[in-house]
């Protein structure tokens, strides 16, 4: 994140006139302007009289333009954001009118990834608000002649309470451009007993557009002239095209051309795919016209990948010596002993994001400069990348983020926005590339095929002596160097390195494993597979040593203290050890809460029913969850009840942050149920929702109750910590209803019907 | 040529009429409220009605619209919100939205039908449309708080 400065400066308006008086407070603008003296995509908060922030502006009417910078998928970070500067600012809400920045280095990191908005910018936008409050307290004071220290701002007015004086925002506005922009240190955050909207949370800035029909999504977005394109992709990840014939294509009514892509030079990262695009007049016109291609393919090195032998590889290296992450005390030494031994292996498959709008991307490349409508989770790797692509400046891309039907870390990765604006280029027109549900589910950036080996000594009382784990995946990094092989911090922190349990012996390893398609993140990341391993594997040990699961589980996590992982590369999602300690304490009360809200040990569970429990920790947000499951004769599972409680330190929208969890409980019912994607030959095997299923309305828990725990500590993330406590308690209640441990994903391979 | 009726107003189409009626709706007639999911009828994100039955325009080719009345999602209420949508928003439903014009689209049609459908019945019903965010049990709460004002 950027810092603010103050950046006191004339401004320029479009049309090159110089606005006198008006203020720019904010990131320093780095890049260079691309034509004349303009500023290349002035928002209303930039116009506005008073540019306070390059997140905000006032207008005299009293207008407040609040800049959301970072991308709307459904996480609500497109209104909570704002509602922070709203609150510090003591605006009316309804006098708010949100813009969407393009993308843009001034506003900081924009890569909506990673559940991190509000806890990389809270304290951005608070100062946003309070640097105007203050301006227009001042302005105020000026006018009365009053000193500033006795004027308080109430709801959109700076008033003064002894002489019963009130002036609206509007009114002030063009005066308080006039003043001196604060420093960071004169400034005064209002109390908590002030707040207004943090912690009470507001619906959707869009909620009536979106269920109306009139948001617009990447789908949506349209300029004149435009043409449509679908792009037959080589089958095999670095495949390339031999030859192709589209006579037949070109037959197509409504076919205009055809247009081939270069496939991705050395590893993959963000670069278009490669392959033969349709261009036709309309979305149908282009798929029919991708049916009559011919095309013959070379299909490279990974040709030889089969998932099923993959998965046996995997699972040979997890159980040899890997590459040690962290160590405490000596695991062999006590395994070497004898003893009462546990052991297993867990395997997670590769999994699609299958958000509900494919991939699509517009762009009009005119005049040397690149514009695109997309729905992209990261405008700025948009820049990156088109201008990589089309041989221009990083500032001759102008990325519009529309809003996003579904991202879940897909829509981090631009190759698709990509493709857009190489096709433009090629045809002289604007173009919108639209994938097929088939090209999502078959060229996607997967979550990890993951396989974890699990080993413990259990001691007298059952508590482990010892404790091994081993996890071999394809690495995230795999797609910017094909060669890396291990795991890296980042992702191996999820979960892993910081298995969190009170333990004398503690081996933590990782081993090596070569991709053959494009790993990516998707919501939890690693987190999904590490907290199965590491939780399921727990519930089995507490069922071997014949104790409760929770009191077990308890027990593990231990008494209240701060991990210290000295020693050990732990990046702790970017976040300092100081504002984020990783307190086992918070894990251990969400643990307790979430027993006591289910009833843990209280209600009965019948023959075919039973709960499960997990707890975790991901993206600095403790959860702990319990999943109570109903198998019937049919071998057919439902889901009667979900708790979780969350600790992510201050929430600014609870209802949204609720909305979350139980979205997380569906997205973790598909992992389980469904999820699997697999290759034979190096072609994906799934195309579609009938054989990558997710999860339908009869197959998802019936309640799911979302308790948030009260806290000041600073905030975490909400949109992906849900998903990993949930997958493994689910596991955990299908082995108290049925006897069946899940130790492979999904559960369609257990064998329960 | 095909005679349709879409929200109302009558419309002549002179392509091709394989082109499934999601097609025609979004890039010939702007209309761009109803989504593509996944092209086979299998996620609802298309959903309208055709002369009042819910249906999968990504899977219904323009010759069986001809001489239909097509209502999109633009067309549902013309005065103000239909109460379908006033219990989406009053429930709070939308996470990211792509999906629930549709599901707004397959409820209208539910409630038309059964004035108090149960639970085991809006499953039934809804089990056609897909959403990834996991917005159910806030749709399941919609469609009971919709029921209730509309009878």
């Amino acid at each position: 994140m950027s810092t603010i400065e103050n950046v006191s400066r004339r401004r320029f308006l479009a049309g090159g006139v110089v606005a006198a008086g008006a203020l720019v407070l904010g990131v320093r603008y780095y890049h260079k302007l691309s034509s004349g003296d303009q500023l290349p995509h002035n928002t209303n908060a930039d116009r506005a009289t008073l540019h306070a922030s390059v997140y905000l502006g006032i207008d005299p009417d009293g207008t407040v333009w609040i800049v959301a910078h970072r991308s709307e998928m459904g996480t609500t970070s497109r209104t909570t954001l704002p509602l922070v500067v709203a609150d510090e600012l003591d605006a009316d809400w309804k006098r708010v009118k949100i813009e969407q920045a393009i993308g843009d280095k001034r506003y900081g990191d924009q890569n909506t990834d990673g559940s991190h908005s509000i806890r990389s910018f809270y304290d951005a936008m608070r100062q946003a608000g309070a640097t105007a409050r203050f301006m227009l307290t001042q302005a105020a004071a000026q006018q009365w002649g009053v000193p500033a220290g006795e004027c308080e701002t109430d709801l959109h007015a700076v008033v003064h309470r002894s002489t019963n004086r009130r002036a609206g925002y509007g009114e002030l506005a063009t005066a308080a451009a006039k003043l001196a922009v604060p420093k960071r240190e004169e400034l005064k955050l209002k109390a908590k007993s002030a707040w207004r909207y943090i912690g009470r949370g507001q619906v959707s800035y869009d909620l009536e557009a979106l269920v109306t029909g009139k948001a617009i999504y990447g789908m949506d977005a349209q300029v004149d002239g435009m043409v449509y394109a679908s792009v037959e992709h080589p089958p095999v990840l670095g495949g390339k095209v031999k030859s192709y014939d589209d006579k037949e294509a070109l037959k197509v009514a409504g076919v205009r051309q055809t247009v081939p892509i270069d496939p991705f030079q050395q590893a993959p990262a963000f670069q278009p795919l490669g392959g033969i695009a349709v261009i036709a007049d309309n979305t149908w016109a282009a798929f029919q016209g991708r049916k009559k291609l011919n095309i013959s393919w070379d299909n490279g090195p990974n040709e030889t990948y089969n998932s099923d032998a993959y998965k046996n590889e995997l699972r040979e290296t997890s159980h040899n010596p890997c590459k040690v992450v962290r160590n405490i005390g000596d695991a062999d030494a006590v395994f070497a002993k004898g003893g009462k031994v546990h052991e297993a292996d867990y395997y997670v498959p590769l999994l699609a994001h299958a958000s509900m709008e494919p991939m699509v991307a517009l762009a009009e490349f005119k005049d040397g400069k690149a514009t695109l409508w997309a729905p992209t989770q990261n405008p700025q790797a948009v820049q990156d990348i088109v201008s990589k692509e089309l041989g221009i400046a990083k500032e001759d891309v102008i990325c519009h983020v529309t809003l996003l039907g579904g991202g879940f870390g897909r829509k981090s990765k631009p190759d698709y926005v990509a493709e857009a604006a190489v096709l433009s280029k090629k045809t002289g027109r604007p173009v919108k590339v639209v994938w097929t549900r088939e090209d999502d589910i078959k060229f996607d950036y997967y979550n990890a095929v993951a396989s974890m080996y699990m080993k413990a000594a259990l001691g007298a009382n059952g508590k482990p002596t010892a404790w091994l784990q081993r996890s071999v995946f394809p690495p995230i990094p795999s797609i910017f160097d094909v060669n890396t092989v291990y795991g890296d911090p980042a992702h191996l922190q999820q979960g892993w390195t910081d298995n969190p349990y009170d333990l004398p012996n503690l081996r933590i390893e990782n081993g090596p494993a070569k991709a053959h398609v494009r790993i990516g993140w998707l919501r939890s990341v690693a987190n999904i597979y590490h907290a199965f391993g590491i939780q399921c594997f727990t519930d089995e040990l507490a069922h071997a040593a014949g104790r409760d699961p929770l009191d077990y589980l308890l027990n593990l996590i231990g008494n209240p203290r701060t991990i210290d992982f000295k020693g050990v590369e732990y990046p702790n999602y970017g976040a300092s050890m100081d504002a984020y300690p990783w307190e086992t304490g918070r894990l251990r009360r969400v643990t307790e809460m979430v027993a006591e809200k289910s009833g843990w040990g209280k209600r009965k569970h019948g023959k075919g029913t039973g709960v499960g429990i997990a707890a975790h920790r991901s993206f600095l947000t403790y959860v702990a969850t319990v999943v109570e499951v109903e198998v019937n004769d049919q071998g057919e599972v439902r889901i009667p009840r979900v708790d979780t409680v969350l600790d992510a330190g201050l929430v600014v929208n609870p209802e949204a942050t609720r909305a979350q969890f139980e979205g997380a409980a569906v997205f973790g019912t598909s992992i389980v149920r469904t999820g699997e994607i697999t290759a034979t030959k190096g072609v994906i095997d799934q195309s579609n929702f009938q054989d990558y299923p997710v999860a339908r309305i009869n197959e998802v828990p019936k309640q799911t109750n979302v308790y948030i725990v009260d806290s000041d500590a600073p905030p975490a993330g909400v949109g992906e910590p849900g998903v990993p406590p949930f997958v493994a308690a689910f596991g955990n209640a299908i082995f108290a209803a049925t006897g069946k441990r899940v130790r492979d994903l999904p559960i369609t391979k257990l064998g329960l019907s | 040529m095909i005679q349709l009726k879409v929200n109302g107003v009558e419309q002549s189409f002179g392509g091709e009429p394989e082109m499934p009626l999601l097609w025609y709706l979004r890039d010939v007639l702007r209309l761009t409220g109803s989504k593509f999911g996944c092209g086979v009828g299998l996620c609802g994100a298309c959903t309208v009605h055709v002369n009042g039955q819910a249906t999968r325009s990504c899977v219904t080719p323009m010759r069986d619209a001809a001489g239909k009345e097509v209502t999109t999602i633009e067309g549902l209420e013309r005065n103000g919100l239909h109460p379908v949508q006033r219990a989406w928003m009053e429930i709070n439903v939308p996470q990211c939205g792509y999906c629930q014009v549709g599901q707004i689209m397959q409820a209208a049609a539910l409630l038309n039908s059964k004035k108090k459908p149960t639970d085991q019945e809006i499953d039934e019903t809804m089990a056609g449309n897909i959403c990834r965010c996991g917005t159910y049990q806030r749709i399941r709460s919609a469609i009971k708080a919709a029921a209730g004002e509309m009878t």
